[in-house]
């Protein structure tokens, strides 16, 4: 069987946090705390959860934007934590980025055509397809590449972000919250373009949302997060379908429904309080503090990741549904 | 009865941006009107006007509040009416926070300012308020500083102060946007008690179809500063005659339902109002 095309294992990332005047070190935030996920050709995982429980940190240890504190990163069976610079620069051509906010992520002081001529300047190559006809394939116009940045609307700059990814025919592009920042109909627009360029392309995505209407659209495998740990993965119809977290039920509960009678009748669970510190993340179960489920079990032993039907993995002590 | 009347509402800012454009509300006492609508599309600035809160602005039209004509009243008598009888929460509270003051404090103050009250009933007002709210150990909490909230704690600080002097409407400015959704959940499911217990008739501004669809009697749906449709909820949402509505119910990403392979999408051209 052939290696996966990304294969991350255990990576953890600690972030040190400082106070005060002197820049004491008052602790370390662990962002990512043991996360493993694959993904195959073709396919796209996503990666859903509530801000802070680390997806955007995932995502930079992915692309090795950021070093892991322990852990490994594979692309096609190479481990990237083992490639000095000469040998990454092809890697690097393999994995590609998308950023939630597009003006950010563009240099305001380029033309659209730079944009999308850097990637391959930085790796020494001539472009293989004219830019006109890559602005075309994201749905802009080739009089475009002469405009700036700004002369463009959110959903049209997300195309940009776009185009500027795929220049260098990529393998894997990592989306983070790629849609989250644009009104729905815009939404719906993108979301369209990633499923063509997918198809065309033959590209994998890690798609990267706290939107759980938009991870549905697009994925074929999803991975929940909390508190920097992944606590269920299934493929798309069985989480959506038969979730077994309590976390994963809770999330989904929680969206509201545009549906005035189904909204109203809906059996909701309403979390208690608020997401604990990942300073101080609980003892045992990361999310046994506002758990509906939670015993005395899952204070002392924390829950591992554990295959309960084939390709769906739950770190429960008492998951739904099997009792 | 009705409690709120926006008649031909029209708010223009230098430069000839028309934000607003002939706008009609109706909202009945004790009811929920939902105002939603994607980002520009106005709904920001009619909760402004109808608050009288845009002095560099045009506006014109008539706004009707328990029968009394809001446009054209002079700013003191505004006054008395926001906070007291008009009650506003936004998206971020911490702006409508003063850092430097416990939230039980501003609470107080913020009654005190409407109601013949010393500091001892002020803050008894605020404690109440708190753990109506949902605020664990109120007492304790009165006395810590906005920062020491949530993100979720906060937006709940500001519906007590909004709700401390029983106001007859609550305007709600996109009050979970900023929110994680089981946070949102918490929020919406606060909103809906104080409704049911308090009688407080709500303008609830949002871009989220779903919010609407929990919590309106009547939805507005605005495009370009006009209502482009508007009816009870069900009607709005079963039997959407709009294209514009149509199109923004088809487009949304739902968690439920059957799964179309690409989401239906709308251009500006499909708006017909
Ligand atoms: N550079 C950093 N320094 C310190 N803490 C960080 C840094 N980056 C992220 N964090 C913290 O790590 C946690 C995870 O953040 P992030 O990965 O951005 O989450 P998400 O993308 O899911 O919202 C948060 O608590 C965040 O505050
Ligand atoms: N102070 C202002 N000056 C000029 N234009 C404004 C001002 N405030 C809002 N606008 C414009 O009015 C329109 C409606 O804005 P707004 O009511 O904030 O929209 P929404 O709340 O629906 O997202 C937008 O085009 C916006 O740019
Ligand atoms: S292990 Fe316990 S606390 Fe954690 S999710 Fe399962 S039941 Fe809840
Ligand atoms: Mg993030
Ligand atoms: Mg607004």
């Amino acid at each position: 069987m052939n290696a996966p095309l990304l294969q991350a294992r255990d990576l953890v990332k600690r972030f040190p946090v400082r106070h005060g005047l002197t820049r004491r070190l008052a602790g370390q935030v662990r962002a990512v705390d043991g996360v493993s996920v694959r993904v195959d050709a073709g396919e796209t995982l996503g990666l859903v959860g509530e801000s802070g429980c680390g997806k955007s940190t995932v995502a930079r240890l992915l692309t090795r934007l950021i070093e892991p504190t322990s852990g490994t990163v594979s692309v096609s069976g190479r481990e990237l934590t083992t490639l000095d610079g000469r040998l990454m620069r092809p890697v690097r051509r393999d994995l590609q980025m998308i950023f939630q906010d597009p003006y950010s992520s563009l240099n305001p002081r380029h033309t659209v055509r730079q944009i999308l001529t850097a990637p391959y300047r930085y790796q020494g190559l001539t472009p293989d397809e004219p830019v006109e006809e890559l602005l075309e394939r994201v749905g802009l116009r080739p009089e475009h590449a002469a405009r700036y940045p700004h002369e463009f609307s959110g959903g049209q700059a997300q195309r940009i972000g776009i185009a500027r990814a795929l220049a260098l025919r990529p393998r894997l592009v990592v989306c983070d919250e790629p849609v989250s920042a644009l009104d729905v109909s815009v939404q719906a627009q993108i979301l369209n373009l990633l499923k063509d360029l997918q198809q065309e392309y033959g590209l994998a995505y890690v798609f990267i949302a706290h939107d759980l209407g938009a991870v549905r659209q697009i994925s074929t495998r999803v991975a929940v997060m909390y508190l920097g740990t992944v606590v269920e993965t299934a493929d798309r119809d069985t989480l959506y379908g038969r979730a077994a977290h309590p976390y994963t039920h809770a999330l989904l509960s929680a969206v509201p429904l545009p549906d005035p009678d189904a909204e109203r009748a809906r059996e909701r669970i309403v979390l208690r309080g608020d997401l604990p510190s990942p300073l101080a993340p609980p003892s045992g179960c990361p999310f046994r503090t506002r758990c509906p489920r939670a015993a005395d079990r899952c204070a002392a032993e924390r829950p591992l990741l554990r295959t309960i039907a084939s390709g769906h993995e739950v770190a429960c002590h008492y998951p739904e549904g099997r009792t | 009865m009705t409690l709120l009347t926006v008649r031909d509402l029209t708010v223009d800012f230098a430069g000839g941006v028309r934000a607003v454009d002939g706008l009609d509300l109706d909202l009945a006492a004790g009811a929920v009107l939902g105002v939603v609508g994607e980002s520009g599309s106005g709904k920001s600035v009619t909760s402004l006007a109808v608050m009288g809160l845009l002095p560099d602005a045009r506006v014109t039209g008539e706004v009707r509040f328990d029968g009394r004509r809001l446009t054209g009243l002079d700013g003191r008598s505004l006054r008395r009416l926001r906070g007291d009888r008009i009650a506003m929460i936004f998206q971020d509270p911490l702006s409508c926070l003063n850092p430097y003051y416990p939230v039980g404090f501003q609470i107080a103050e913020a009654y005190r300012a409407h109601r013949r009250a010393g500091r001892r009933e002020g803050h008894r007002v605020a404690v109440r308020m708190l753990d109506r709210v949902g605020i664990p150990e109120p007492e304790r909490r009165a006395r810590a500083y906005p920062h020491e909230f949530s993100g979720g704690m906060r937006q709940r600080v500001m519906i007590a102060m909004a709700l401390c002097l029983e106001p007859d409407l609550l305007i709600a400015d996109e009050p979970t946007t900023a929110l994680d959704v089981t946070v949102q959940a918490q929020i919406l499911e606060l909103l809906r008690e104080l409704r049911e217990m308090s009688g407080t008739a709500v303008m609830l501004i949002t871009h989220d179809m779903g919010v609407v669809a929990g919590l309106a009697d009547e939805v507005v749906v605005m495009y370009g500063g006009r209502a482009v449709e508007r009816g009870p909820v069900r009607e709005v949402f079963y039997r959407p005659r709009d294209t514009y509505t149509k199109g923004l119910l088809a487009c949304v990403p739902r968690v439920d339902g059957p799964l179309p392979d690409r989401l239906p999408t709308l251009s500006a051209r499909e708006v017909t109002a």
